[in-house]
């Protein structure tokens, strides 16, 4: 049987009080595409950095390509774009890339990893002068220069602009093409819906589904109703719906239900002024609320 | 079994410390605020104090010229300086950075990258000497043997080892904004204190009464001594700078240790 990439056994992970990853058990194998999703102190980076040894569980084990995830024969299998984390601002983009492929003991060459980041206009620029989403693109460029066999991001695209986000995930659906896994966390619901082929939805620390993106839709199996209206924050017109979610931002509403000709029937029937009414089945994003909505409620 | 066993391997260590140690090296160059006035403060503290009376005798009687002590005191200065202050704060500066985080992650082993900044300072303490002497030789006319020469620079150099455990202790203890205030409160007086700037019969005697247990004072008779300065017996200094040597080592191993598991356990 071939070696899973990750494996996460029943781990826990405590910080003083607060319980950031709960009994979360699953495993990664070679040439998946997983995105972890889940909103902000979900559990997300805790659960990446268990991964990568960055931190150690409270109880039950991490592993990475069987071994311990700070083995440094598993560590140059991979590589790591991570939130928050710094380089050294004074050293050119080429320096600091051909550092980082000197801990790897089969890198990639130095143009062709600035390349596959797109930053060849930046390579001899002093990392401090790099802009936001540049910065990023280098964080990638370090991520690949060692030509690992796994790559783990965590909130790739933030900070970057709507093109920007577009073309990188492009270049890491081409990285995954060449059968590198790729694990990666994201609030962009929509990254994950294009990149990846498993799901696993956290919140509050824990799994609370772990399928393809298509069955995770089809779990809420519902249609999505979208309207706008004059006074979209009077409560008292959607009472007794039978709604999977309600998002209300400005004058737009999004209802999630599985009885959308029943939901549509009574709003007509209360007079609620519709205006640019859209019937739709849900995407991840209708999902992954309704999913974080009622695991709430619980 | 070969394909597993070839995809289960790092990358050799000494071309890692190399680029490691020249990336360090062209980080501490590039920070103007620390190479220069590490290479240049030294000679300028020269100039300001030791040029007037270079070729005065140290006092009366003395066969040392002032010029040769303070040559001798500067450089000394000049690379601990290099340690306390360049790994003390551009440690500490690391960490406000999180430089450390993305690190961790890659398989560069912690000891090749501790052993890399050393090396990237030691270079930059060197520098420090070479131009000190040029100084001191051109514009203050300082005469030394050529075996007092490579005495000098030998002495000065092991004498900066101990300071790389005080600086890596530093960085790890300091935040980045408290780093250079702490350091240079530590480090100027004790500079001062250990008879530096001015002959230690010139200091009020507190100092006389201190200074025996200050490690640049133990240093300085070493460097003093490589320049005429003749004391009975130099190997209380030696193994006081031992000594010293293993307490900041040990200092700064429980820093990082403090640090990492706040950061990563």
């Amino acid at each position: 049987m071939p070696q899973p990439v990750v494996e996460l056994t029943h781990v826990t992970k405590r910080y003083g009080d607060v319980e950031a990853v709960r009994d979360v058990s699953f495993q990664i194998d070679a040439g998946e595409i997983v995105a972890m999703l889940g909103p902000n102190g979900a559990g997300k980076t805790t659960s990446i950095n268990l991964m990568l040894g960055l931190r150690n569980p409270t109880s039950g084990t991490a592993r990475l390509f069987g071994l311990d995830p700070k083995d440094l024969k598993a560590r140059s299998r991979i590589g790591v774009m991570l939130q928050e984390s710094g380089v050294p601002g004074m050293l050119r983009v080429t320096e600091i890339v051909d550092l980082f492929r000197s801990y790897y003991p089969a890198p990639l060459p130095a143009a062709e990893a600035i390349a596959m980041a797109g930053l060849e206009e930046k390579a001899r620029s002093l990392v401090k002068d790099l802009s936001g989403g540049q910065h990023q693109r280098l964080y990638l460029a370090l991520a690949v220069c060692g030509n690992p066999d796994t790559l783990f991001l965590d909130e790739p695209t933030v900070g970057m602009d709507v093109e920007g986000r577009r073309r990188f995930i492009e270049e890491v659906a081409a990285l995954a093409a060449r059968g590198r896994t790729v694990v990666l966390t994201t609030h962009y619901l929509e990254e994950a819906d294009q990149l990846a082929q498993r799901v696993i939805v956290i919140n509050q620390g824990r799994v609370i589904a772990d399928a393809s993106p298509a069955a995770i839709k089809s779990q809420v199996a519902g249609k999505r109703i979208t309207f706008t209206t004059p006074s979209p924050r009077d409560e008292s017109q959607f009472d007794g719906l039978p709604l999977n979610s309600k998002v209300v931002d400005d004058h737009r509403v999004r209802l999630l239900t599985s009885e959308p000709e029943q939901v549509l029937r009574e709003l007509f029937r209360r007079g609620v002024e519709l205006h640019e009414l859209e019937v739709a089945g849900a995407d991840l994003e209708e999902a992954f609320i309704a999913m974080t909505q009622r695991e709430v409620r619980v | 079994m070969s394909a597993v066993a070839a995809r289960m391997r790092t990358a050799p260590v000494l071309p890692m410390l190399g680029r490691q140690a020249y990336a360090e090296f062209l980080k501490l160059l590039r920070v103007p605020a620390f190479s220069v006035t590490s290479i240049v403060l030294p000679s300028m503290f020269f100039a300001f104090i030791g040029l007037g009376n270079a070729k005065e005798p140290l006092f009366k009687g003395s066969d040392v010229l002032f010029g040769q002590y303070f040559l001798a005191s500067m450089a000394l200065y000049g690379v601990a300086n290099v340690m306390v202050l360049g790994f003390g704060i551009s440690l500490a500066n690391e960490r406000g950075q999180k430089q450390d985080l993305l690190m961790k992650s890659t398989p560069l082993p912690a000891a090749v990258y501790f052993f890399a900044k050393a090396l990237s300072a030691l270079a930059i303490a060197l520098m420090s000497i070479v131009v000190l002497s040029f100084f001191a030789a051109a514009a203050g006319g300082v005469h030394l043997g050529a075996s007092q020469w490579l005495t000098l620079g030998a002495r000065a150099m092991l004498c900066s080892i101990p300071f790389i455990g005080l600086g890596f202790a530093l960085g790890y203890l300091a935040g980045p904004n408290s780093a250079p205030a702490v350091t240079n409160l530590i480090y100027l007086p004790t500079a001062f204190a250990s008879g530096l700037f001015f002959p230690l019969q010139l200091l009020p005697q507190f100092l006389r009464d201190i200074a025996p247990y200050l490690p640049l004072y133990r240093a300085a008779h070493l460097v003093w001594n490589s320049v005429g300065v003749s004391y009975d017996d130099i190997s209380a200094d030696w193994l006081y700078m031992a000594g010293y040597t293993v307490a900041f080592f040990l200092l700064a191993l429980w820093a990082y240790r403090r640090d990492q598991g706040k950061k990563f356990n």
